[in-house]
Formats: structure tokens, sequence, C-alpha cells
């Protein structure tokens, strides 16, 4: 039973469609009967959950300042500040296409039939105040990406940010998340459904890059349809604790999902990673490859299961995560697992925690280049195979840029070797 | 003129002791080769030099006398020191450094002792043209997915570029094709005789030593210089083998049991 001012109550007051207020008071139920998540429960292992106090938090219903986050050429856009949506620009020829970017409204109910993955997912489901969908019809490909950018500034808030992103059969759009916050404390808890129709093409990336009070909780869940392709990225930076569980559904026959992520912790960061590979259907294919570097004392987490069904035969699925630690303080925990009830598969996972690689080092200084730049120069290579990666394109620049003002501030680490002799 | 100088070195890894006393002196525009039978401590001594952490000096010195005749003691310099002393080595088997490209690091390298970092694109770009470098290749990450001739034509790419007084090339010719060993060894004798470079190039086989001529050719063995001698040393080398240097050091540890023996 949890206590806190996120009641059926609030989240009935909160304006919308029927439908809408109908399925907010009954997620708020669950919330109200479900019990707060502990570390002893697999999923939320090796994470500070024990802390989370909610009823520090309250909704915030109030629009604050805009991000000031640079924002690549683009289809279309949406702001949103603290939770609550500003401008949609949708030029007159996307509209055209007839791609929409809108709150949700009366005739969208048969997009409640979404799955809360946890009670951070069901929360969101309550007190979301006003989920984004970005729809493309079918056969429709959108040039540049369509951005939606998050600004918090209400010190104490609860933000729940939800964007359905709904791709018709054959369309092509990408999609990028822009998260930013001034320096408060603050509670984050975004949803993010992505439906692939068969044949789709859809390209995500989230930037998150919240300052280092904020909380965050995220999941997002993907269904890819067959012969559907979906690529979806994420760079985390930003947040004290920021989490993100990432559900990928391949439920048609030749779907394919690319999930590519890096994150770097620094400072007192935890950066925790849950990953879903579901075949559910045959002849799909999953890749999955997770770099992520921790300095000072930070900490992060990753724990993957790749999980094919039984009727998934001619299922191809890989996961890769790789760690560098920085420094002796920090911890990075990599769990991968494989669950395969099919023999017609071909699936890896590898996995990797350890310093900055010490022949490496040698090399760059043997030429002459001194330790510190030499470690930010490897470390920096490291990022470079996910970068290289990324949908979006046209955000990997400002993404790169923002990495390395982090990798600039590397201290002083426990490299294997320092120094000969 | 420079001189880099290894004094009665010892150097353990891991544990065991490797050379246990090398004597070498190598002057600027000098040619030295240093070769040896498997495990006698060649690249050992390439990365004792070079300073490579886990190749433990455990006495003796390492020693690079300037143009000014200053000593610089080189043992307890990192790496990155020693290349800023004059040192440069090559690797048998390069690390790959993804992410990492040739220029970048040049750039940095450079940087580092003050030089001009922008003046570095244009270095590298006449350099890979010495070596036929291909240019679509600079922009690789370092060492990864080129070929044993494309590594040793970026090395000598950046030893053209970072221009080090001493040049150390451990087993250059291994995994080079004929026209890269020639394009590399020619740009490192280029190097002696323009910069006045000095190189110590370690190698099993006299092969190398048909395109890169030695002035003067040292054998290892067991972690010592056996012998030292004229370019005569590597054309002996290639008629006897090592065993004839082998078999002294092999014969004085037998041990004579004189009171088993019926007739004394």
């Amino acid at each position: 039973m949890i206590e806190t001012q996120f009641t059926p109550d609030a989240a009935g007051a909160i304006p919308g469609p029927d439908w809408l207020a109908r399925r907010r008071v009954a997620a708020a139920e669950q919330v109200a009967a479900a019990t707060m998540p502990s570390v002893e429960e697999e999923v939320w292992r090796y994470t500070p959950i024990g802390q989370l106090d909610l009823s520090r938090y309250q909704l915030a219903h109030d629009g604050g300042g805009t991000s000031t986050a640079s924002v690549p050429e683009h289809s279309a856009m949406a702001e949103a500040s603290n939770g609550r949506l500003g401008g949609v620009e949708l030029p007159a020829e996307v509209a055209a296409q007839g791609v929409e970017v809108r709150p949700l409204g009366e005739g969208d109910a048969e997009l409640a039939a979404s799955v809360d993955v946890d009670m951070f997912a069901l929360m969101n489901a309550a007190f979301s105040v006003e989920p984004l969908l970005v729809r493309v019809p079918p056969g429709v490909s959108v040039e540049g990406p369509i951005v939606v950018r998050h600004w918090l500034d209400a010190d104490g808030g609860a933000v729940f940010p939800r964007l359905i992103v709904d791709a018709g059969a054959d369309s092509s759009v990408e999609v990028l998340e822009l998260y930013g916050s001034a320096d408060i404390s603050a509670f984050i808890s975004p949803v993010i459904e992505i439906r692939v129709a068969a044949a789709a093409r859809v390209g995500y990336l989230a930037v998150q890059d919240l300052g280092p009070k904020v909380w965050h909780i995220g999941s997002q869940v993907s269904h890819i349809g067959a012969q559907a392709h979906l690529r979806s990225s994420s760079a985390a930076l930003g947040g004290e604790y920021a989490r993100t569980r990432l559900d990928t559904h391949l439920s048609g026959r030749g779907a394919t999902g690319d999930l590519i992520s890096l994150y770097f912790g620094d400072g007192e960061q935890t950066l925790d990673f849950r990953t879903f590979q579901d075949h559910a259907a045959p002849d799909t294919t999953s890749t999955l490859l997770f770099k992520g570097a921790v300095d000072d004392s930070s900490r992060s987490v990753y724990t993957g299961l790749i999980r094919v069904r039984p009727d998934a035969r001619g299922t191809n699925a890989y996961q890769t995560n790789r760690n560098i630690k920085l420094s002796e303080d920090a911890w990075a925990e990599s769990v991968p697992n494989l669950e395969i009830e099919n023999n017609e598969v071909h699936c890896s996972h590898a996995s990797a925690v350890g310093p900055i690689n010490s022949d490496q080092l040698f090399y760059l200084e043997s030429r002459g280049v001194p330790t510190e730049t030499a470690e930010r120069l490897i470390v920096a290579g490291f990022f470079d195979e996910v970068l290289d990666q990324f949908p979006v394109l046209e955000a990997v620049p400002a993404v790169r840029n923002r990495l390395q003002s982090k990798i600039e501030g590397l201290g002083h680490r426990g490299v294997d070797g320092e120094t000969g002799s | 003129m420079s001189e880099l100088v290894v004094e009665d070195l010892h150097v353990q890894v891991g544990g065991q002791m490797v050379l246990n006393g090398v004597d070498l002196r190598v002057a600027s525009g000098e040619v030295h080769a240093v070769m040896g039978p498997n495990g006698s401590g060649k690249s050992t001594l390439a990365y004792a030099i070079m300073g490579r952490p886990g190749y433990e000096v455990t006495s003796g010195s390492i020693t690079l006398i300037d143009d000014d005749s200053n000593s610089v003691d080189l043992v307890d310099l990192s790496p990155w020191e020693r290349a800023h002393a004059g040192l440069f080595s090559t690797q048998q088997y390069p690390t790959e450094v993804p992410g990492v490209g040739l220029e970048n690091m040049l750039e940095e390298a450079v940087a580092a002792i003050g030089g001009d970092r922008s003046a570095v694109e244009a270095q590298v770009a006449a350099e890979a043209e010495l070596v036929d470098f291909d240019p679509d290749l600079l922009y690789r990450s370092l060492n990864v997915d080129l070929s044993g001739g494309e590594m040793k034509r970026s090395e000598a790419v950046q030893l053209g570029v970072l221009r080090p007084r001493i040049a150390i090339l451990d087993e250059l010719d291994s995994g080079l094709d004929v026209d890269a060993l020639a394009a590399v060894s020619h740009r490192i004798e280029q190097a002696t005789h323009e910069d006045n470079l000095g190189v110590l190039a370690i190698t099993h086989f006299s092969r190398l030593l048909t395109v890169l001529h030695a002035d003067v050719v040292h054998i290892l063995i067991d972690g010592a210089i056996a012998e030292t001698g004229g370019p005569e040393l590597a054309a002996q080398l290639e008629d006897t083998g090592y065993d004839p240097w082998i078999d002294t050091r092999a014969e004085s540890p037998v041990e004579i049991h004189l009171g088993g023996d019926p007739w004394l």
C-alpha cells in the first residue's frame, strides 16, 4: 500500500478524454494497492530503489521554461515543460502527408491497451498529463526526425511523459527525444511505446541529459511487425539514478530490432538498464550493443535477457555489453541471460567490465601522448562504435560533444599498470 | 649527436628474469641489429627500453644522451616521457585502438611537446606518400582492419611525423610483403641519413638486413649480448644459425660428477 498524493482521486482530476480518465483511475487504483519495488526483486537488484521517497515529489501541473538543448533540423517538433505540452510544430507539408503529432484525444481509446511493465509504468498510465502521439500513416516516409524536447524545472516535481510512436505499414520515420532539466530535485518516469507495423522502418534516439539530482525511471515497450525494422537507441548521460527498462517484442515474421546505447556515469550517478529481447516469431533478428563507462564513484547496471519462444525458429539474437571502469570507486555490473526454447537459432552474448586497455594505453603513450590524453582518446574511441550506429544522424554531433565534455572531466582513474618500471 | 646507452640491463617479466645484463650503445645515424633465437629476450629488450608496464628493470640503466650531451635517465620515465625524450618503437603486432585515428593520435602527441597540431594533417599526407600508404586508410582506426604491411607503413608515417632520435623496431619484417618491407626500410634509412636517426632493429632472421643495412650486429642469447660485430656477423648467422652461440653457453652449466666415476 503506497500512501502518497498519487491517489486515484488525483488521477481522476487530470483533464482529458473519458476513456483516458477511466484508464488513469484504474491505473492509480493499482498503484495504490501496489507495494514499492525492493532490491529483493531480481529486476531491482543493485539499485538504490530503497531510497526513493515518492512523498517528496508533487505531481507537476504547470509548464515552466523551455529547454535550450540544441535541436537538429527536423520535420516536426513537440516541446514539453514539466510534463505539460507546449507548442507542437507540425509544418503544413508534413501534416499534409497525414502525419500526426498531438496529445491523445477522444478517438484514441484503442491506444489504451498497453502493458505496464512495472509500478512506475502504472504511475505513468495514471498521471501522464498529456500523452503524446506520433503517428505516421501507412506508406509515408517522413523526411527528417520528429523531435520531442522535454524540460524540467519544477523543484520537487513528478513528471510522467508518455510518447506513443505508431508507424503504419511500410512507413518510415525517425524520432528524437531530448531530456534536460534545471539543477533541481525531481522525479521523471517516462513511458515510450513504439509500434512498428509490417515493413515499417523506425529509428528512435533518446538523449537523457538530466541534472544530477533528478531520478529517472523509464520504460520503453516496442512491438515490431513482419519484415519491419526498429533501430532504437539512447545516450544516458545525466540523472542521479537513471533507469530504463527496454522491452522489445519481435512479433512479426522477419522482424529486426537493433538496440544501441551508450552511458557515461560520473560523480555519484547510478545508471541502470534492463533489456528484454523477446523473439515471438520465426526468422527474427535482434542485435543489442550497450557500451558504458563509469568514473568517480558512479555505478552502472546492465542486465539483459534474450528469450526465444518455441515458434521463433530461425532467430538471430545478439547481446553485447561492455563497460570501462575509470576509477577505483566506480562499479559496473553486467548480467546477460539467454532463454531459448527453439533449437534452430543463432544466439550469443558477451559482456565485459574492465579498466582502460593497458595495451592501447601503451601504444598511444609510446607515441608521446600523455597518459590522461591517451585515456580520453581511448574512451572516446570506445564509444565511437555506438555513435556510428545511432539512428537520427542529425543528432549525433551534439551527443558526441556532450559525451566528450564528460570525458574531458575524467579524473584520476585506476588503470592497470599506469606507468613503466 | 645523441646516443641510447643501455648498461647491464636486467629485466624481469611476470616474476621471471628475461634480460640478464644487456649492454648496448646506439648513436644517431647508426643502424644496429639485435638478432637472437625465440625466447632470447628480443621483444623484452624493446619493451623495457620503451617502458611498457610489466617489464620491470631490476638493475642496470637505460640512458639517452641528447645533442647537448645531457644524460636523461629513462628508467623512471613513463612511455610518453620517453617518447618526448626522443624514443620511438614499433611493435611486431601493433595494438588495435578502435575509434582513434592516426592523425588524431599524432595531433595529441605533437601538441604535448608544444608543436603545431594544425601542421600534422599535411605532414601525415606527405609521409603517407613517401611510403605509399593508401590515403583512404588514414581515416581508419589505428591498426584496425589493416594488413601487416599497411600497419608498418602506418608506423613509418608516424615515425616520419614524430622525428624521433632513436627508433626501436621490433620484428619490422614480420607479416610484411616485399614491397612494404622495401618502402618502410627505405624511409627509415632515409631518416638515418637526413635526420640522423639511430636505429635498433630487433629481428630473428637476417632477411630484414638485406633491405635495412646494419652497421653493427649484436647476437642476443639468454638475455645477454653474446657477440657484437659488423654486418658479416649476420652473414655468418645465415650459414650457421644460432647454434654456435647457444652451444657455448649451454656447455658451461653441465655438471661433472667426479665421485661417480670408478676410474678416478
